[in-house]
């Protein structure tokens, strides 16, 4: 297609494509020169640094913040990572016989996912926060990963049940009447097939459960179980009279490191991913 | 998908196959809600419960720091709220965020799902994988970020535009409703605007390429393609990012906690929640903005559906 571009289109498509870069890539450009600035360029209103300083780093790593930022961001990788597991074991089976078995009720799973993922957090929350206090989940790892399935499993029973819908589930009859048991069939064929998929809503899930905020600042209260976001949101600095804007930027480049990585290299499935379990027919 | 698996079985097994397929349906039922019930009952245990739980406590005057004075006061809370011009503010400011977002982030989002399907070969996994940044970054880091490149104390924007009239240097964007609400409002729409743009991408490409043509053959300019050819034949997809996005912002949330904690009248009914709840723990007056958010959230859907005829299921592919 670009053969058929004279040279003039192709400089516009150019100018078009840096214009999207530029938009997208601008205030991460932002949060990241602000991270490097010293605490006398914080209030310089320029947007880079006159000299670069690694000081807002040592403050959240090694320094004053250490045990807010640390716990914080143990207890984002443990939360997310366990809410993620269990969102998608729970949905691959459900996902599997949606797509792959006969029975009554797939769609009030499906318009039940549908209706969760619409669910304002909100609401949910301020049930929780009472009920939590009262069974002492409040401020515990199972009291963040509960409420957190909310917003992992919706999206991927959607995802996956898409993906599934497209494996050619014949093949897993063909490799049986070759002779391949149930198992073996089920496990040479289907299970490469699925990977992919299932990993892809991994990956997805995680950005969700990653980028909450309302369930974090509610339904905790300490480092003990207190997300990234939500100690951003009440970190206030070494004094009451201090700015903490850097130790925060740096603290944002951080934890935007992970999501950054996940998106380069896996560009292509993540967008298929989130397309096909959105929009489809 | 059930005729294709089982017409090879009963082949296969001649002459048993009636009793066995019957057997082999009714095993299959019972397997697949082995296999889905967990995920099902998950999902009802972390949304309608709490749900209904809500709406049982939105009846009782209730206070956290006052318990023994909790009584049930019917919909007195609802009353109080109804009656408030607090809730009618809150509600005011979110359908005004809500529209203004929403309609910028459809023709933003369109724009860009355009180039991104019309860009050059080369440029097209870089621009996938720059829009995808957005949407993966914390809302939180995405407010900070622009709460600091607005803040009079570490901004550069007023530095930048001083020139426009009404800014100057020492202008504070945080300090009035109409310039909080449009940074609140810039940074909802970086962060959510390539969710739109990619349901819209793939949209573009479920558009079929020989109906395209044909108009072109035809003598159709671009823009009788765009409306003729493409935007009826993506409407399902259109509206499903519309809905998505409405739903959403709605429940906007972080990106006022951050910059502006509800001041300069910027309080949206999820933060009039929080507060209600979380800081002042007025259980039975939260839970009644709870339950009365969830009730506008569902009207939202609804309208939505009907008014558009999304239908949703066939938009998911299940049909």
């Amino acid at each position: 297609m670009d053969d058929q571009k004279t040279g003039r289109e192709k400089s516009l498509w150019w100018l078009a494509g840096v214009v999207v870069v530029v938009y997208a890539l601008f205030p991460v450009a932002w949060i990241v020169s602000l991270s490097f600035k010293s605490s006398a360029d914080l209030g310089n209103r320029q947007f880079l640094p006159t000299n670069l300083v690694w000081d807002n780093y040592e403050t959240i790593l090694v320094g004053d913040a250490q045990t807010l930022f640390l716990s914080a961001l143990r207890n984002s990788i443990g939360i997310c990572l366990i809410a993620t597991f269990i969102a998608v074991v729970l949905s691959t089976f459900c996902a599997y016989a949606i797509a792959r078995l006969d029975f009554p009720g797939k769609r009030v799973i499906l318009t039940t996912a549908l209706a969760v993922a619409i669910f304002p957090v909100i609401s949910i929350v301020t049930p929780l926060f009472n009920l939590w206090r009262n069974i002492g989940l409040y401020d515990t790892w199972p009291g963040v990963i509960i409420p957190y399935l909310s917003l992992t499993l919706p999206i991927s029973i959607w995802t996956l049940s898409a993906f599934f819908r497209q494996i050619p589930w014949e093949l897993e009859q063909a490799a049986q009447v070759d002779g391949a048991t149930t198992w073996q069939a089920f496990r040479r064929v289907i299970v490469p097939l699925a990977t992919p998929g299932v990993f892809t809503t991994a990956i997805i899930s995680f950005f969700i459960a990653w980028n909450d905020f309302v369930y974090g600042i509610s339904l905790t209260s300490t480092e003990a179980a207190r997300p990234v976001p939500a100690a951003l949101a009440f970190f206030t600095g070494a004094s009451q009279f201090e700015e903490p804007a850097g130790a925060i930027a740096a603290a944002a480049v951080i934890v935007t490191i992970p999501v950054v990585i996940l998106v380069l290299l896996f560009q292509r499935r993540i967008v298929s991913g989130l397309t096909q379990g959105a929009v489809k027919g | 998908m059930s005729t294709s698996e089982k017409a090879p079985t009963g082949v296969s097994k001649g002459a048993a196959a009636p009793a066995r397929i019957s057997d082999r349906a009714r095993g299959e039922r019972r397997l697949g809600w082995w296999l889905a019930g967990p995920a099902f009952i998950v999902m009802l245990a972390v949304t309608a419960y709490p749900i209904a739980q809500a709406i049982y406590e939105s009846l009782f005057k209730f206070r956290l720091t006052d318990p023994d004075a909790r009584e049930f006061n019917w919909l007195g809370n609802y009353a109080v709220i109804l009656t408030d011009g607090v809730w009618w503010q809150a509600v005011g400011v979110t359908v005004f965020i809500t529209a203004i977002t929403v309609a910028i982030e459809a023709v933003l989002g369109f724009a860009l799902a355009l180039v991104m399907h019309r860009a050059l070969t080369i440029l097209r996994p870089v621009l996938r994988t720059a829009i995808l940044i957005p949407y993966a970054i914390i809302t939180v880091v995405s407010a900070f970020a622009w709460l600091y490149a607005f803040d009079i104390n570490t901004g550069f924007f007023t530095t930048w535009f001083s020139w426009v009239p009404g800014i100057s240097e020492d202008t504070n964007m945080f300090g009035s409703f109409g310039s909080a609400v449009t940074v609140i409002i810039i940074s909802e729409i970086w962060k959510t605007t390539p969710f739109i743009s990619l349901l819209l991408l793939a949209g573009l490409a479920q558009v079929p390429e020989d109906l395209q043509e044909a108009a072109k053959v035809d003598g159709a300019t671009w823009w009788q393609r765009m409306y003729k050819v493409t935007i009826p034949n993506m409407k399902a997809a259109i509206m499903v990012a519309l809905l998505f996005r409405t739903l959403d912002a709605f429940r906007i949330f972080d990106n006022v906690f951050i910059m502006t904690q509800g001041s300069q009248g910027t309080e949206v009914v999820s933060f009039l929640a929080y507060r209600q709840t979380i800081s002042r723990l007025e259980i039975g007056l939260g839970s009644a903005v709870s339950v009365l958010l969830f009730l506008c959230v569902v009207l939202i859907s609804i309208t939505f559906i009907k008014l558009f005829k999304v239908n949703l299921a066939s938009a998911r592919g299940e049909g």
